[in-house]
């Protein structure tokens, strides 16, 4: 019996050993992420969150998902339960830009890799979170214009349609646009309107505009597709062929603007791809392997125009 | 007569609205221009009314609500619903009557939630409805799934954009039951119980009138009206987008119905001048296009004109304007 005691003892120190020995190897085979995305608002937006999960599930990678349903402070709750549960690395979508700060102090403190998609922060430290990930409006600006002006041999008379003012795709994508036809003096915006990123307004813009310019409209850019799809059936009411008589360039590639694109309704439409899962797990792999990344880095973006949509309508999730 | 035509209350609404019409077709003189294309009317004064019918629909029902006194701040959240519900119902191969029935009685339901909440339970009429404009967007994002949904239906289409005898169709709708409205509160006692509700609700209650009854049914009516417009709005794009439709379109139906002439207090109320205001708030919208103002400064214009009209609406300012006037005239005298 006494014999038996310290016997017992070895065994249990025996198992425990091997239990954590076992434990210590899933913890290294399974990576562990906290995702805090910001609702589920559009349809872009819940095909980066089926991403974000579709990816995870193929890697084997644990995910924990948070829906912040449009709250900081449902996101800022998701991260600290986060970094209680000890997860290897933390994605946050922000709702907004500040406010970050202290919450980001916690997960620094606890040493734990915060990446940031699609919208960045403001911060005086920028030491806060690892890196961002996100959308290149700029870019996505840059190659609709060039798109435009290699089609029309830089010549044409453009009506923009703008998203909401002063948000980042609006701002980025007309000051690229701008930029990039300012090379040809023949590519002329002649108004510049609104649609709010939203179909019945960039409708309404629309038919107001095709009343004031009537059939010198040569060419439509609208922000987003929403708005290039509204602006579509403006133009069918006033009796003229979109993709035809009027050229149509638009930003986004939702499934809905790439079937127009089948249909040679819109001309050509620029990808804002919303399926950041590849990236963002390959960066994490890296920051946990302990290797640098860029500060910032951009998802890559495509063009669809009439020589390739037809080939990827199929494929598209959103 | 022609005193009693300024005094109206559709008269500084009908003001402003030539004011701008004028200054539109001073820069562009096709403003007013009316073709015929494709065998119907075709023209910037077709679209003012084709596009600005929906704010008209909300103004009639907020209309009734504010003449009770209340307001109804859910109009653009029961739009969205019955948008996505309209465009599940189509979807599923229901036929249009159904699926029309379907949407003016969720924006039926969701008013009588408002006015129970109001008149039975005593919660302040923007408080109540602030709780369904919030919860109401929610609820439409889940029978979307967070989707904008596509409706393909000619007949579904037809209703906002069709056009019958060369006349847009949704205007014509509208303007039925503006007139039908018209002729039911005041040709019954039903204008005359909501006025007095909204004069003095206890006074009201102890002549004997159903005030709580009488004031549910306002927002039962719109809500049927924001039903309705949800019909109009996802018919117009051919696609409900739960995020986006009917967003700050409470504002829009508030401003045309004080605009019109109907008093915030509740107790009096112009269905005409509600009509009018919706036309004007639409017609400064684009004008805003065609007289090409950025953007990012259009906020600007459109708030000192309503800032105006309202300003010209108020009794006291006219009063002391004129006062001014008459002194001025004496002066030089």
């Amino acid at each position: 019996m006494q014999k038996l005691l310290p016997r017992l003892v070895w065994v249990a120190a025996g198992l425990f050993a091997a239990t954590a020995s076992l434990h210590a190897q899933a913890a290294k085979k399974q990576l562990k992420v906290g995702f805090a995305q910001t609702g589920a608002e559009s349809a872009w937006r819940t095909a980066n969150s089926e991403s974000m999960k579709s990816e995870a599930a193929k890697r084997g990678i644990d995910l924990k998902f948070s829906d912040g349903q449009g709250k900081q402070e449902n996101q800022i709750r998701a991260v600290r339960s986060f970094i209680t549960q000890g997860v290897d690395a933390i994605v946050i979508a922000p709702i907004v830009e500040t406010g970050w700060d202290p919450v980001l102090r916690d997960a620094k403190r606890a040493k734990i890799p915060v990446i940031l998609t699609d919208r960045t922060i403001k911060t005086e430290d920028e030491s806060l979170f690892a890196c961002f990930i996100g959308s290149d409006f700029y870019e996505e600006g840059r190659m609709a214009a060039d798109w435009l002006a290699k089609k029309t041999s830089g010549k044409g008379r453009i009506v923009e349609l703008q998203g909401t003012p002063g948000s980042a795709p609006a701002n980025e994508r007309r000051k690229a646009f701008g930029d990039a036809i300012a090379k040809y003096p023949g590519l002329k915006i002649i108004d510049s309107q609104s649609g709010n990123f939203e179909r019945s307004t960039g409708k309404v813009v629309m038919e107001a505009l095709l009343k004031k310019h009537g059939r010198t409209i040569e060419i439509v850019y609208a922000h987003n597709d929403d708005m290039a799809l509204g602006a579509i059936q403006a133009i069918e009411a006033a009796g003229l062929k979109p993709g035809k008589d009027i050229i149509i360039v638009s930003i986004d590639a939702i499934k809905e603007a790439v079937q127009a694109v089948v249909d040679g309704k819109i001309n050509c439409t620029v990808e804002c791809n919303p399926l950041f899962g590849p990236k963002v797990y390959d960066t994490i792999a890296k920051l946990v392997a302990g290797e640098k990344v860029p500060k910032k880095a951009f998802n890559k973006d495509e063009l669809f125009d009439s020589t390739n949509a037809a080939a990827v309508i199929a494929k598209r999730q959103y | 007569m022609s005193r009693s035509f300024t005094r109206s209350p559709v008269f500084w609404p009908a003001v402003g609205l030539i004011a701008l019409v004028v200054l539109n077709t001073a820069v562009n003189p096709a403003f007013l221009k009316i073709t015929l294309l494709d065998g119907h009317l075709f023209g910037t004064p077709i679209d003012i009314l084709t596009q600005g019918s929906r704010t008209m629909l909300l103004a009639l029902g907020m209309t009734l609500v504010i003449a009770t006194g209340g307001v109804d701040l859910s109009v653009g959240s029961v739009v969205a619903i019955a948008g996505a519900v309209c465009a599940l119902m189509l979807q599923g191969g229901h036929s249009l009557a159904l699926t029309i029935v379907a949407a003016l009685a969720v924006g039926g339901a969701a008013g009588a939630v408002n006015g129970t909440l109001v008149a039975r339970i005593g919660i302040q009429p923007i408080v109540a409805t602030l709780i369904l404009m919030v919860a109401g967007r929610g609820v439409a994002q889940l029978l979307a799934g967070g989707q904008v949904l596509i409706v393909k239906h000619a007949g579904f289409g037809y209703l906002a954009n069709g056009f019958f005898l060369t006349l847009p169709v949704a205007p014509l709708l509208v303007g039925g039951l503006f007139v039908v409205t018209q002729l039911v509160v005041r040709r019954t006692a039903i204008g005359l119980f909501l006025e007095a509700v909204g004069d003095n609700e206890t006074a009201s209650r102890f002549a004997g009138l159903a005030a709580a009854r009488v004031k549910i049914l306002a927002y039962v009516f719109c809500g049927a009206c924001a039903g309705l417009a949800g019909v109009l709005w996802a018919a117009n794009v051919g696609a409900a987008d739960a995020n986006r439709s009917g967003e700050n379109a409470e504002l829009d139906a508030i401003f045309a119905v004080v605009v019109g002439g109907t008093a915030l207090t509740g107790g009096r109320f112009v269905l005409a001048g509600s009509l009018l205001g919706a036309v004007l708030i639409q017609t400064l919208t684009i004008s805003m296009y065609n007289l090409g103002i950025s953007p990012a400064v259009a906020p600007v214009p459109k708030a000192l004109l309503i800032v105006g009209v309202s300003l010209l609406q108020s009794d006291r300012l006219r009063r002391w304007l004129a006062g001014l006037w008459t002194r001025g005239g004496k002066g030089t005298a």
